[in-house]
């Protein structure tokens, strides 16, 4: 019975591990036939992600944003939710953070910093909240209202800063040091790369997910409701309160997402003309991770390490680094067709059996 | 001799299971033949194979004496091997004629010739007697009447081997008549039958040949007419059994549930239930008794907190729970098995373990200040499953992978164990075999000998008549009348069920 369980485990794993393969290869075959040397980018993303700490650091500073709105997708989903709203989630995140540290800069440290962090994940809240409620009360469908809010978060966040925090430059003005999460120890450590504190968020949140879902009575409630509305009915539990907290939670974890860029990485928030992509690559990140905690953050590491390797594929063998893209939606593809693997994967053991 | 299917040592195995263990089948032509044994002895797995849904891992099949390879349904379905579904692969808006037609329709310069199709339906239904009318759509025929479309949709195909999957779970016993009348006219017709099954009444009222699988393995094929009913459930169950659960005496005590002029609408807004009274005492069973749609099935929601009530009160143990939200009602001391085990009684996607704890994981010792205390969990599901005998390889597999008994199993299991004053059970044995029907029965009685109080609904007039110690007869709505089991039998029931009180009148 245990070979059975770790039989079946190992074909779970076997999607998203061949997806980033053949992903990888079917970029190589692109890069060859547009006349690229292939052998020579994968190696400048690799050498330069592992042995110089400056793309180091700036891929774990990546990886912030996108394992917390990976994690944000993940949590919806186990609650039976498709959360498409990280995007504007984590954008309002961002900037209730940092008009929390501007308005309150005169606030020391200690008290300044943990507030602009709660505001970001406050706002995120509210902004998954909405559609929550709408589902909850009219049955209205998550995935539409979350879009729409993605717009709303867009435009309203826009023209929030235009007329209340503009600076010159089309953003806010920066925040105070008393409310950032940057580090100048960490900036040393990685050769000046803009790695911040941040990450001690994403991993709480990492954990936070895991002992909510599985650790909580809550959770075991959100994971009822998620698998089947009917029985959990049944068994005396709130659907309605139960769809709103989900998605009120999943918008936390985007609202911090959102904070960490505004906190950490850039230290303030320009205006936005078109999405950030943070929060739809969230959804990819989800994905790939098989919507595990462990799993988001190994797929947040691959998906940050090649978008910032990218760009020493391009100084280093002349690829392009939108080809990155490309590779990222190769990936997200082979995932998606995950039943074709299976598939394939079935016919093959079983002839191997005959 | 040849025969229309012959299995010969059939072999299928899943990770961890051996679902068929040399497996051999041989149906003669013209024959009703059925495949007897427990849910998870491996019969929809052979019947699979056959159906060229699952390759076997060894073994042949023989179709009319010939060795062939099925690869698929559209091989079964060129050999002329048709499955009537237990769950009806129909389109719900499309008419009869339509739906038995779909995927090969009969054209006319490329079009469809949809005459021709109610002309060949016609035809088809009057050969074999099974009187459907073409042009009605499917959601105003009965339950019944699909299952004739199902037929008919494999007659249509040219099938001539038909396999009857389990066809009587969602009939009436007048349907389940019929049903047999057909399956003999379609045998004299030349056609020859397979048919899974778990009930014996219908095997001997059926078929002429038996073949008994326990466990994945082949136990033994006998002919009817040399066997009887508790022979035969032996075979299936490996033990002797009883068909009949001993009851124990009728030793009512105080009122625990209290209905009073109840009324309830439906989800169309109709008076469903209307001005019904009903009381449960301790240490009794009160079996419910009518035809479905009778609005048995919101009476029990209504009691649940999960439909609202209109009008009228419903007390348990002189709490008054009407209109209460249902976790209030649970822990005012409601259990309930229901109706739909699948999707209201169980998480099909949480484990075994999981489930034991629906209701209470809130509770202590389950949890405390919101944490979850899994390996208290653990303990208590694994307490259950060896108490009530599931058969689960262990407490983490996934509600979905166990058969429909042993689901049945885990929902009684958390439900009795609670202990609740008032247990409901809906349909408690319904698509089960002879060993979880006793099982279970065992269980009803076991309660009602605690002194709880017990509301048994069910479209099975035997159960009703056996476990019962007053059965309430409901009709459109309302408690028509309460008779003692041992004053009355089926005719005088169905005579109440079809709304006539004693003396003839209308009610």
């Amino acid at each position: 019975m245990s070979n059975l369980l770790k039989k079946v485990n190992w074909m779970t794993l076997l999607i998203p591990i061949v997806s980033v393969i053949l992903g990888l290869l079917c970029g190589a075959v692109i890069m060859l036939i547009i006349g690229y040397n292939p052998v020579l980018a994968y190696q400048s993303i690799i050498e330069s992600i592992f042995l110089q700490p400056y793309y180091g650091g700036e891929t774990i500073r990546a990886m912030i944003p996108l394992v917390l709105a990976g994690i944000a997708v993940a949590f919806a989903f186990r609650t039976g939710l498709f959360n498409i709203g990280v995007e504007g989630q984590l954008l309002v995140g961002w900037f209730a953070s940092v008009a929390c540290a501007i308005c309150f800069g005169h606030l020391p440290k200690v008290i300044l910093l943990p507030m602009s962090i709660i505001a970001g994940g406050a706002a995120g809240a509210l902004w998954g909240f909405i559609p929550g409620i709408l589902k909850a009360r009219f049955k209205v469908h998550e995935v539409i209202s979350t879009i729409m809010m993605n717009y709303i978060a867009l435009y309203t966040t826009a023209y929030l800063i235009k007329n209340f925090l503009y600076t010159e430059g089309e953003r806010t003005p920066t925040i105070p040091a008393a409310a950032s999460l940057a580090s100048t120890f960490l900036a040393n450590l990685t050769q000046g790369s803009r790695l911040h504190w941040g990450f001690v968020v994403a991993i709480i949140a990492v954990f936070a997910m895991w002992f909510i879902l599985w650790k909580t009575t809550k959770g075991y409630e959100l994971r009822a409701v998620g698998f089947s509305p009917d029985a959990s009915k049944y068994a005396g539990m709130n659907v309605s309160r139960n769809i709103m907290l989900s998605l009120t939670i999943s918008g936390i974890f985007a609202g911090l997402g959102g904070a960490m860029e505004g906190l950490g990485t850039y230290q303030y928030m320009t205006i936005n003309s078109a999405f950030t992509g943070i929060g739809f690559n969230g959804i990819a990140v989800a994905l790939l991770g098989l919507n595990t905690p462990v799993g988001v953050v190994l797929s947040g590491a691959l998906f940050a390490g090649l978008q910032t390797g990218g760009l020493t594929m391009q100084s280093d063998a002349g690829v392009p680094v939108e080809l990155i893209q490309i590779i990222i939606a190769l990936i997200i593809f082979f995932v998606g067709s995950g039943y074709v693997i299976k598939w394939a994967f079935g016919r093959l053991s079983r002839k191997g059996h005959k | 001799m040849s025969y229309a299917i012959e299995m010969r040592n059939i072999r299928k195995e899943f990770p961890g299971i051996v679902a068929n263990d040399d497996i051999t089948l041989q149906v003669q032509e013209g024959e009703i033949h059925a495949l007897f044994g427990e849910n998870g002895a491996g019969k929809s797995t052979l019947m699979n194979v056959l159906f060229g849904l699952y390759q076997p891992d060894q073994g042949e099949i023989y179709v009319h004496g010939k060795k062939e390879f099925i690869n698929d349904p559209n091989d079964a379905a060129r050999l002329g091997i048709g499955m009537v579904h237990q769950h009806f692969m129909l389109i719900d808006k499309f008419t009869v004629a339509e739906n038995i037609i779909l995927g090969r329709e009969p054209k006319k310069h490329g079009a469809l010739d949809m005459a021709k199709a109610v002309k060949i339906v016609k035809e088809l239904s009057e050969r074999y007697g099974l009187d459907v009318d073409p042009n009605k759509k499917v959601e105003d025929i009965t339950v019944g009447m699909q299952q004739r479309v199902e037929i008919l949709k494999t007659l249509y195909r040219g099938s001539d081997i038909l396999i009857f999957d389990e066809p009587t779970a969602v009939l009436t016993p007048l349907e389940i008549k019929e049903l047999i009348e057909i399956m003999k006219r379609l045998v004299g017709e030349g056609k020859s039958i397979i048919l899974i099954t778990h009930k014996l009444k219908e095997i001997f009222e059926s078929c002429d040949r038996c073949t008994v699988i326990r466990r994945g393995k082949n136990i033994d094929t006998v002919a009817i007419s040399d066997t009887n009913p508790s022979d035969l459930a032996s075979m299936m169950v490996g033990r002797k059994v009883n068909i009949q659960v001993n009851n124990a005496p009728y030793d009512p005590k105080e009122k625990v549930l209290e209905i009073e002029h109840l009324n309830v609408l439906d989800s169309r807004k109709v008076d469903v239930i209307k001005d019904l009274n009903l009381t449960v005492h301790g240490g009794e069973i009160l079996g419910i008794a009518g035809v479905d749609g009778n609005g048995q099935t919101e009476l029990i929601e209504a009691i649940a907190g999960l439909r609202k009530v209109k009008d009228g009160s419903i007390k348990i143990n002189n709490d008054d729970v009407t209109n209460q939200k249902t976790r209030k009602i649970i822990e005012a001391g409601l259990g309930y098995i229901p109706e739909d085990r699948q999707k209201h009684g169980l998480v099909l996607d949480f484990s075994v373990g999981e489930n034991m704890v629906l209701q209470t994981y809130y509770k202590k010792p389950y949890a405390q200040a919101g944490i979850l205390h899994n390996k208290v969990i653990t303990k208590k599901a694994k307490q259950l499953i060896q108490e009530f005998d599931v058969r689960t390889p262990s407490e983490k597999t996934l509600a979905r992978s166990l058969s429909g008994g042993n689901q049945q199993k885990v929902i009684v299991a958390r439900e009795v164990d609670r202990s609740p004053q008032l247990l409901i059970a809906a349909q408690p044995t319904r698509g089960l075999d002879i060993g979880a029907i006793e099982f279970i029965h065992g269980k009803l009685i076991e309660e009602k000998k605690k002194g709880k109080a017990v509301l048994l609904v069910s479209f099975e007039l035997d159960e009703i008549l056996h476990l019962s110690d007053r059965i309430a007869v409901i009709y459109e709505g309302h408690i028509i009348d309460i008779v003692n089991p041992k004053e009355t039998d089926e005719n005088e029931l169905g005579l109440l069920m079809a709304g006539r009180k004693k003396g003839g009148n209308e009610a």
